[in-house]
This record gives structure tokens, C-alpha cells and sequence, in this order.
């Protein structure tokens, strides 16, 4: 477990973060451009000093303002994959990520280069020169030279940013992929929502250097504080589910989800499988009785806990779903005078499937 | 043209030893110095930088004169020095290669600053999490990384012990087979009646070498791109 909680003036703001990831678990530092996260994974990794708090991995701290100890970035055995790679230039992939393992005592190395480099499909890359890798490999090499080091703790600085759909498609089922295989507890920075609740299990809301709110993806991602730094204009939803059963005739995929069950577009993943949705407010209709002839799949009855008018011609509409799970709906003022909508009206909300984003 | 004299033989041979060994004596505290300015800020930085920089500025018979003010038999240091251990550079060919080695400083800890000023400290941050402490990041990932510059200091630092003549003239004098080097060699024969040609041979053996060390800077300078992968 990597337990952190610091302080120390940067720049034009306080850094002031607490937070501890478990092993095997991956926390988003997430916020805007700019919010000090970096600077926080910086200090978790030594190459910025905290002007005072405590970061320890198990029982070994690495920072105490308190003891006086501040082991430097060489001892901290935290490996951290950097946004720019910043793979050397003078060696080959090889070399690249034997750099961390070749200075690792024996008896701390849990893991095994050729299996590494089967993993991240390098094998073919490992006699080349970092310049003349594409961005996913570089990307890939990067990861393989931070772990290939044995650390006891994951910080990733945006490892998706500057990348193509196509190239993060590369890279995330390996992100994905050491968060399982490897049981270390992983601090990701991001400012992409969706990559954030692709992949963490916790996230920790940044603000002006400071953690805002720490918690659960769904519920930071839910937050108030969260909607606000993610803008008003496109207030969602996120659920998380299992997926249950595939209906082969019409291609369509049950999930049982903390909004009820929910089906979608088919998803190639075996049920059981876990994941999130969201349900974007403005793809959310409402009916005050269960439509027949419709062409929405997903109608989850629930009872109106708030009406929020957002302007003159719309309004965000609570939902209480029957499992308790608080929706938003966003629809036209005129369809709330029309519907005669008022809190504790019992409705039904309408979730066309094609509109569920998945991560 | 061919053979060569005796006398044109030793004033190659100890140009050649000047030169390599003023190079590199200089080396080490050029990197040294060069490190300093590009990487840390001090009390007194600018002072330095210009102290550096002064046999640049100043004619080269007057860092000659401070040498000799400063480490001549009868020198400040000089005199100590002789003293306390017998040893003296005044009028030796390690005088000359002292007198070179200061010439050439500022060209080489310019050469290497400026490379380590492009190297991405990003770098070394990396390799510091990577597990690799201070002096192994420098000797693993900086040095290499400014070999380029450092080769170019050598290059410049070689060539200007090389064309060296005012300091080495003023601090050890020009004395055959001990100081005088080819540019001293070749001043002495403009000054005696009938020695045009011997000067002219000289001349066309400084061109020689001094495109020799240029063929061969080049040659290393490809050879350590490759390595860097550029």
C-alpha cells in the first residue's frame, strides 16, 4: 500500500494531497491541465522535495518531514513511467530496459525480462533505436524500462495523452494488463475522464494542487466537485456492471448495473466481466408511463428527486431509480410543464442503448 | 619536399605532444567547469564565467606574462613549487603545454557547456528513478549524451595548442627541441636571412596537419552519431 500525504508550496499554489492506493489498485490523480499533479507524483517519486508529510510504501517510508528522511529518488524503488517517455537516446530498446533492471539487487527481481517483453510485444523492437520507434512502442518501452526496475509502486504521468484512438487502443489492454498481473499500487495522472474511468479503481480529484475528493471511481466520478470541473454542458451518469449474458439474434449484451439492467450494443467480453457505463443526461428521456410502442430498450422506473432549471429552455430532472441509484436526465423546460413534472412524480426513464458509452 | 629535417621532425613531435597533453590535462576541469555554469547557480557565477573566458579576450602575450609572473622559477607559485617539490615548467615543454591548455579552456568549457545545456535533464531524472545514483547517471547517461561537445572541445583545444605562439613565446621562451613548436619554429625562420623556404615547408606541414586533425575529428564526430543514434 502506498500511503501519501504531503504539502509544499510549488510555483503559484499549495500542494496539498492525501491519499493511499492499495496494491493491485490503480488511483487516478485526476484535474485539470495544470491542477499539480505531476508535481504530486513527483514528490511520490523524489524528484521534487514536499516541504513536509509522509510517504511510505508498506512500512517503508520514503518521506518524513517529521524523522527528517528523505530517501532519494535511487532508493525509492518507484517506478514511473514519464509523459514524454524519456526513453535514452543513446541505447537500444534493449538497453533501454535493462537500464533499471541491471542495478536491481537479485533478490528484489520478481520480474522476468523475456516474459516483460513477451507481454509488451517488444521482442522484435529490442536491437532498435528509441528514435526510430513509433509513439505506441515508445509508449510500450517506456512502460517495460519503469517496471523492468522491480518497483514496489506504479506512477504514470498521462501515458495516453499525444496518442491517436488507434495508438491508445494499443496501450490501454497493457495498462490493464500490469494492474492485474502485476500487484503494485499504480498512481495515474490524467485529465481525460474517460480514460480515467477506464482504468482506475479510485480517483483522487485534483484542484489548485489540492485532493479535492478521494473515493470510489463512481462516486468521485458522480460528485458535485467532479460535474464542475468536468463542465455543465454534458452532465452524465456513471455506472458500473457486470456483464450478464449475450443475446446472439440481436447482438445485444445484459448488464446488471447499479442503475438496474441495462442492455447494450454487444461487447465482446466474457459475462461476468466488469465495467462502467455512462448514461449521458442528454440522451435520458422521461415518460410518466411505461411505453409500448417504442423503439428505447432500457426503461427504468423511478421517482423525481430534483428539478434543476439549467436556462430558460432547460432543465436537469433527479431520477431515484428503484435501486436508489440517483440519475440525470436533461430535457426541454416546455416537456416539464407539458409532463407536469414535480418532485416525487413517479416516471419512468428511457436509456436508448445505442447512447450508453461504455469503458 | 621529403624527408623531413631533424629539426622540422622535433618541432612536429613536440607540437603534437604539446597539444595532447594540454588537451588533456585541461579535460577533466573544463567538464568540471562546464557543469558548473550550465547546471548550478552560485555566489559569484558571473565572475567565474568571465575568468574563464579572459584568455579569450586578452592578447596572448599577456596571459604569458601572468604565467610567468605566476609559475616562472621566480613566480609566486613558480618559486614555491621549486622549492618544495624541485619541479619548474619554466622554459620545459610542460610549460608550453600549461600555456596551451589555458588558451584553449574557454573554447572547450564553451563547447561543453553548450552540449550539456541541450542534454533533456528529463533524462537523468528518469534514469534516477530507474535506480542509478548521481554518479552513475553522469558517467551512463550525461557524458555520453555530450560526447559530441566534448569532442568538439577537443578539436578546439587541440587546434588552438596547435596555432599557439604568444603565450608559449612569452612564458617558456623558444627554445629548439624543449618549446619550440612549429609556429615558434617557423617564426624563427622568417627572422634569419635565407630562411623562406624552410619556412614555407613548415607552413605547408601545419596546413597538412591541421587537416589531418580535422579528417580524423570528422571521422570520430560520424562514428559517435551513430552511437547516439541521431
Amino acid at each position: 500500500m502506498l500511503e501519501v500525504k504531503i504539502k509544499g508550496a510549488i510555483d503559484q499554489f499549495e500542494i496539498d494531497a492525501t491519499f493511499m492506493t492499495e496494491a493491485g489498485t490503480l488511483t487516478a490523480l485526476f484535474g485539470r491541465s495544470g491542477a499539480g499533479k505531476t508535481t504530486i507524483i513527483n514528490m511520490i517519486a523524489g524528484l521534487v522535495k514536499p516541504r513536509d508529510g509522509r510517504i511510505a510504501i508498506d512500512n517503508d517510508v520514503l518521506f518524513d518531514s517529521a524523522h527528517a528522511i528523505d530517501q532519494p529518488p535511487n532508493k525509492r524503488g518507484v517506478g514511473y513511467i514519464f509523459q514524454d517517455n524519456l526513453l535514452f537516446p543513446h541505447l537500444t530498446v534493449k538497453g533501454n530496459l535493462c537500464y533499471g533492471q541491471n542495478l536491481t539487487p537479485t533478490a528484489d527481481r520478481y520480474l522476468d525480462f523475456d516474459e516483460m517483453v513477451e507481454l509488451l510485444g517488444l521482442k522484435h523492437l529490442l536491437s532498435r533505436r528509441p528514435s526510430s520507434l513509433s509513439g505506441g512502442e515508445k509508449k510500450r518501452v517506456a512502460v517495460g524500462r519503469a517496471l523492468l526496475a522491480n518497483p514496489r509502486a506504479l506512477l504514470m504521468d498521462e501515458p495516453l495523452a499525444g496518442l491517436d484512438m488507434a495508438r491508445k487502443d494499443e496501450i490501454l489492454p497493457f495498462i490493464e494488463q500490469i494492474r492485474q498481473q502485476v500487484r503494485l499500487p499504480i498512481v495515474y495522472v490524467s485529465h481525460d475522464i474517460d480514460d480515467v474511468l477506464r482504468l482506475s479503481d479510485q480517483i483522487a480529484l485534483i484542484d489548485k494542487g489540492r485532493t479535492v475528493l478521494v473515493g470510489p471511481a463512481e462516486t468521485v466520478a458522480n460528485h458535485a466537485e467532479a460535474r464542475l470541473l468536468l463542465g455543465q454542458n454534458n452532465p452524465s451518469t456513471i455506472v458500473s456492471g457486470t456483464v450478464i449474458s449475450h443475446d446472439t439474434t440481436f447482438g445485444l449484451t445484459s448488464l446488471e448495473t447499479q442503475a438496474g439492467l441495462i442492455r447494450v450494443p454487444g461487447l465482446k467480453l466474457p459475462p461476468g466481466s466488469p465495467l462502467r457505463l455512462r448514461l449521458n443526461a442528454r440522451n435520458i428521456s422521461i415518460a410518466l408511463s411505461k411505453p409500448q410502442d417504442i423503439s428505447v430498450l432500457n426503461v427504468l422506473p423511478g421517482v423525481i428527486e430534483s428539478i434543476e432549471k439549467i436556462d430558460t429552455s432547460t432543465v436537469d430532472v433527479k431520477i431515484r431509480l428503484a435501486t436508489q441509484l440517483t440519475i440525470d436526465a436533461r430535457i426541454t423546460t416546455l416537456a416539464h410543464q407539458n409532463l407536469n413534472l414535480a418532485i416525487g412524480t413517479s416516471v419512468f426513464a428511457l436509456i436508448k442503448s445505442v447512447a450508453v458509452d461504455r469503458f | 619536399m621529403f624527408p623531413l629535417s631533424t629539426d622540422e621532425w622535433l618541432a612536429i613531435e613536440l607540437s603534437l605532444r604539446v597539444a595532447f597533453w594540454s588537451v588533456w590535462f585541461s579535460l577533466p576541469f573544463a567538464l568540471f567547469f562546464a557543469w558548473l555554469l550550465a547546471r548550478r547557480n552560485f555566489f559569484g557565477k558571473t565572475l567565474v564565467d568571465g575568468l574563464i573566458h579572459l584568455p579569450l579576450v586578452l592578447p596572448p602575450v599577456v596571459i604569458g606574462y601572468i604565467l610567468l609572473v605566476m609559475l616562472g622559477r621566480k613566480g609566486l607559485i613558480g618559486e614555491w613549487l621549486y622549492e618544495a617539490l624541485g619541479v619548474s615548467v619554466a622554459f620545459k615543454w610542460e610549460g608550453a603545454a600549461i600555456a596551451s591548455a589555458v588558451m584553449g579552456f574557454p573554447l572547450m568549457v564553451r563547447a561543453i557547456r553548450l552540449s550539456l545545456e541541450t542534454v533533456d535533464q528529463g533524462l537523468e531524472k528518469a534514469a534516477r528513478t530507474l535506480r542509478a545514483g548521481p554518479i552513475r547517471v553522469f558517467l551512463t547517461i550525461t557524458l555520453p549524451l555530450i560526447s559530441p561537445g566534448i569532442l568538439t572541445g577537443v578539436v578546439l583545444g587541440f587546434a588552438r595548442s596547435l596555432g599557439e605562439f604568444g603565450a608559449t613565446i612569452t612564458f617558456v621562451s623558444n627554445i629548439p627541441g624543449e618549446t619550440r613548436t612549429l609556429p615558434l619554429a617557423l617564426y624563427t625562420f622568417t627572422q634569419v636571412p635565407g630562411g623562406d623556404a624552410m619556412a614555407m615547408r613548415l607552413t605547408v606541414i601545419a596546413v597538412v596537419l591541421a587537416l589531418l586533425s580535422l579528417f580524423i575529428s570528422e571521422f570520430l564526430a560520424r562514428r559517435i552519431r551513430t552511437r547516439l543514434g541521431g
